[in-house]
């Protein structure tokens, strides 16, 4: 009999273990692990997440891989299906499968100097990536999350961000598209927080996650500073269904992003983001 | 203690330029300093002047009623604060303010637009380096307003 060990389309019933709110209409469910569900994750990768009696949605995880017991999903309230889990508290059920994708190219990164560009929501999938390399952190070499959001609101992760700029081995800047006093921070978008940032380009690795749009400039961004295409992967969103590369929903030129992706090479994406309405 | 043209030179702005340019520009530009709060430029005033940030942060800022003062972009050390004095008519349209103690060189707008109006390559050579600097901002500017973070991002 197929188990969700066996079977990426055969989802398995979890129950909410913790539910925390991390910033207006988003919210941070734990979970709790299934024994027939599969066990570990890469950071980067997604399970399919459903609510019951509404529809199932990618969510990616955000939690530590080193804990993969604890399945942890960062949410924002959007439309109804992810609306839904965000109303779920401890005790509830929900279903998922996975993990699935492609994670984050943590293999590329020893020895190599690190830029996270983050922006909103996006800093969700990249804290897995950021809670190993804090793991390893003497494999890297410069570490620096480069974080934008809409305003001091909206900052996700707020204790952790503060947590990881004390401890000075990760450098984290923080900016907003808009601010009311008493801001102190940055205000301007976050590729503006690229060329002051300290990093060798010749031997950077880059992992951009957020909206699309905010994406491209990153990444053109970071070209500009000297990266190599071939050194920045992006976390892009398309209309996941099956999330196997079955149904062809989530389709971006060549890819599939549900199979191929969520993370890409920018060299093999650059030309596929560039056209309207692919 | 550096002099002027010694700290125009460095400034990243200014990177690369020309001395005999930087020897122009510094015969118009003094040093200057500002308190936490204090206000560089304000808004409808004329602009006289622009600065090149050596030291602190500088919030830039637009006040409208009900909505109080808003910080839509931050400024420090490299950058520069004032472009309204490259075009008539000459006003400020926003705010900058001292975020902490900020150092800066004061180049003195009526000053160097006589200069780069008798001396075009110089005009241009300014050109040069404000137009990448309006450029990002403008790009910058669009990516605030389309809101990319918002629910629809």
């Amino acid at each position: 009999m197929d188990t969700p060990a066996t079977d990426p389309m055969c989802p398995c019933v979890v129950r909410v273990r913790r539910r925390r709110r991390d910033g207006p209409g988003v919210w941070t469910l734990e979970l709790e692990a299934h024994p027939d569900a599969p066990n570990g994750f890469e950071a980067g990768q997604f399970n399919m997440v459903t609510a019951f009696g509404v529809g199932e949605v990618p969510i990616s995880f955000s939690g530590d891989p080193a804990h993969p017991e604890r399945i942890v999903h960062t949410i924002r309230a959007v439309g109804p299906v992810s609306s839904a889990l965000t109303r779920l508290g401890p005790g509830a059920s929900l279903a998922i499968r996975g993990p699935l994708g492609t994670g984050w190219p943590m293999g590329e990164a020893p020895g190599r100097d690190v830029v996270l560009v983050a922006g909103g929501l996006g800093l969700a999938p990249l804290r897995p990536a950021i809670y190993r390399l804090l793991a390893e952190r003497a494999r890297y070499g410069h570490i620096t999350l480069l974080y934008g959001t809409r305003s001091p609101k909206d900052i996700l992760f707020r204790r952790e961000l503060y947590a990881w700029r004390k401890r000075g081995d990760i450098a984290v800047e923080v900016t907003v598209d808009h601010a009311v006093e008493p801001w102190h921070g940055h205000v301007g978008v976050v590729t503006g927080l690229i060329g002051p940032a300290r990093f060798d380009p010749r031997r950077t690795l880059a992992l951009v996650c957020g909206p699309e749009i905010m994406m491209r400039f990153a990444a053109e961004a970071l070209a500009a500073a000297g990266l190599a295409h071939e050194a920045i992967y992006l976390s892009l969103e398309r209309n996941m269904k099956c999330g196997n590369g079955l149904c062809g929903h989530c389709q971006l030129g060549g890819h599939l992003i549900c199979r191929d992706g969520p993370v890409l090479r920018y060299d093999g994406l650059r030309e596929a983001l560039r056209v309207r309405e692919l | 203690m550096q002099g002027i043209e010694q700290i125009i030179t460095e400034h990243s702005f200014f990177a690369g330029i020309d001395p005999a340019y930087t020897h122009l520009i510094s015969s118009c530009a003094k040093n200057t300093r500002f308190d936490p709060g204090q206000y560089l430029l304000q808004q409808g005033a004329r602009a006289e002047q622009f600065y090149l940030l050596r030291h602190g942060r500088v919030v830039l800022e637009l006040s409208g009623p009900g909505r109080g003062t808003v910080t839509f972009q931050t400024l420090g050390p490299g950058e520069l604060v004032g472009v309204s004095w490259l075009i008539p008519p000459y006003r400020w349209t926003y705010d900058a303010k001292a975020l902490e103690l900020v150092r800066a060189i004061a180049v003195d707008a009526l000053c160097l637009r006589t200069k780069s109006e008798a001396d075009h390559d110089l005009g241009y050579e300014l050109m040069k380096r404000f137009m990448p600097v309006l450029v990002q901002r403008l790009h910058g500017a669009r990516l605030q307003l389309l809101d990319v973070y918002g629910a629809h991002g």
